[in-house]
């Protein structure tokens, strides 16, 4: 029985199935409350994966090691953002000026501000050193964490809370912000939000979503190129 | 699907391929993106091509893929508690910032190309 249970708990099939479960529950919800911006699939995946990994005793590491098949699709979903951007290329003209000077500029602000303010509130060195890549999606940001001796694992929630963030709150925020234009508000959503800013960017507009997913891979790029220096700068 | 698929990861690999021989500091799959975009656009790719279908079903999806990585929460719940005060303020202070000033800026641009455009 034991042998059983022991061999369920770190079965690659259990924890994808948990996995897929979480998300489909959470798409089940989105439905439910007509896209109640809280109902974002990755975070109603995330509680449920994380509190039934909790309560039947399987470390993280086994469920990461069981979900890799998962995980492993976000690099070919990262390739297929051409796609949205393809759509739109048309809407490319005459934007490269604002966009190549907004998304540095921005990915100075984000890195900067993590940086300061977790040392202004009282943070050691290395939470300062772990928040600034958190911008930049996942693969990224846990590259660049590991570059400048931060806490990799840590840098990829806080990236991922970021990302939740931007598609909880993200789209009622730059409407507040006065932030209209759609190129304008899908840029400044995949800045700082990554991924699972683009998703929901995706769900409220093609042109929002194209020019997110554009952002983010700019942003990816930016931010390994300037964490490593303002981190020398700042720390 | 496995057609589409196949473009996908082909365009990753060169991607991937092309960081490690340059040594640049971009992801793989962000050149991927990139190469990809260049080829659909050389292409003249419309809604019927494969890599088309195959990445908007991927793409539909995207929050899932996240899943694995921000379930990691639960080991750091400890860590998040301690530090609760600087994580809380320095991610939700840095995230708005990086928002507003990413739109703002944009749109500032925008709207100063558009009128020396016009002039």
């Amino acid at each position: 029985m034991s042998d059983t249970w022991a061999w369920l708990a770190h079965s690659p099939i259990f924890l994808l199935l948990l996995t897929l479960l979480g998300y489909q529950l959470g798409r089940g919800l989105r439905e439910r409350t007509g896209g109640h911006p809280l109902a974002q699939p990755v975070l109603v995946a995330i509680i449920v994966v994380g509190t039934t990994i909790s309560l039947v005793d399987v470390g993280y590491a086994d469920y990461r090691n069981g979900t890799e098949l998962i995980a492993f699709w976000l690099g070919p979903a990262t390739v297929a953002l051409a796609v949205p951007l393809h759509r739109q290329a048309r809407r490319l003209r005459g934007f490269m000026t604002p966009m190549l000077v907004a998304i540095p500029v921005g990915a100075v602000v984000s890195v900067a501000t993590g940086i300061l303010l977790v040392r202004v509130c009282g943070g050691g060195e290395l939470l300062a050193r772990t928040m600034a890549p958190k911008a930049a999606t996942t693969p990224v940001s846990i590259a660049v964490s590991d570059g400048i001796h931060g806490l990799p694992p840590l840098t990829a929630v806080l990236t991922i809370v970021a990302g939740i963030l931007g598609a909880v709150a993200g789209p009622a925020v730059l409407t507040l912000l006065r932030v209209r234009d759609r190129r304008a508000r899908g840029l400044a959503l995949g800045a700082v939000s990554h991924g699972i800013g683009t998703s929901r960017a995706l769900v409220e507009d093609q042109t929002e979503g194209a020019f997110a997913g554009l952002s983010m891979g700019l942003t990816a790029l930016a931010t390994s190129i300037l964490v490593p220096l303002l981190v020398a700068l700042l720390l | 699907m496995i057609t589409g698929l196949t473009w996908l990861l082909a365009c990753q690999l060169a991607g991937e391929l092309l960081v490690r021989l340059t040594h640049a500091p971009v992801p793989g799959p962000v050149v991927g993106m990139l190469l990809l975009f260049v080829l659909l656009q050389a292409q003249r790719a419309g809604e019927d091509a494969s890599v088309v279908r195959t990445a908007d079903v991927l793409l539909r999806h995207l929050q899932l893929l996240f899943v694995p990585a921000g379930v990691g929460i639960v080991v750091y719940l400890g860590t998040i508690r301690h530090d609760a005060l600087p994580i809380t303020v320095a991610l939700l202070g840095s995230w708005l910032a990086g928002l507003a000033v990413v739109g703002w800026t944009t749109v500032l641009l925008e709207r100063a190309l558009d009128r020396r455009g016009s002039r």
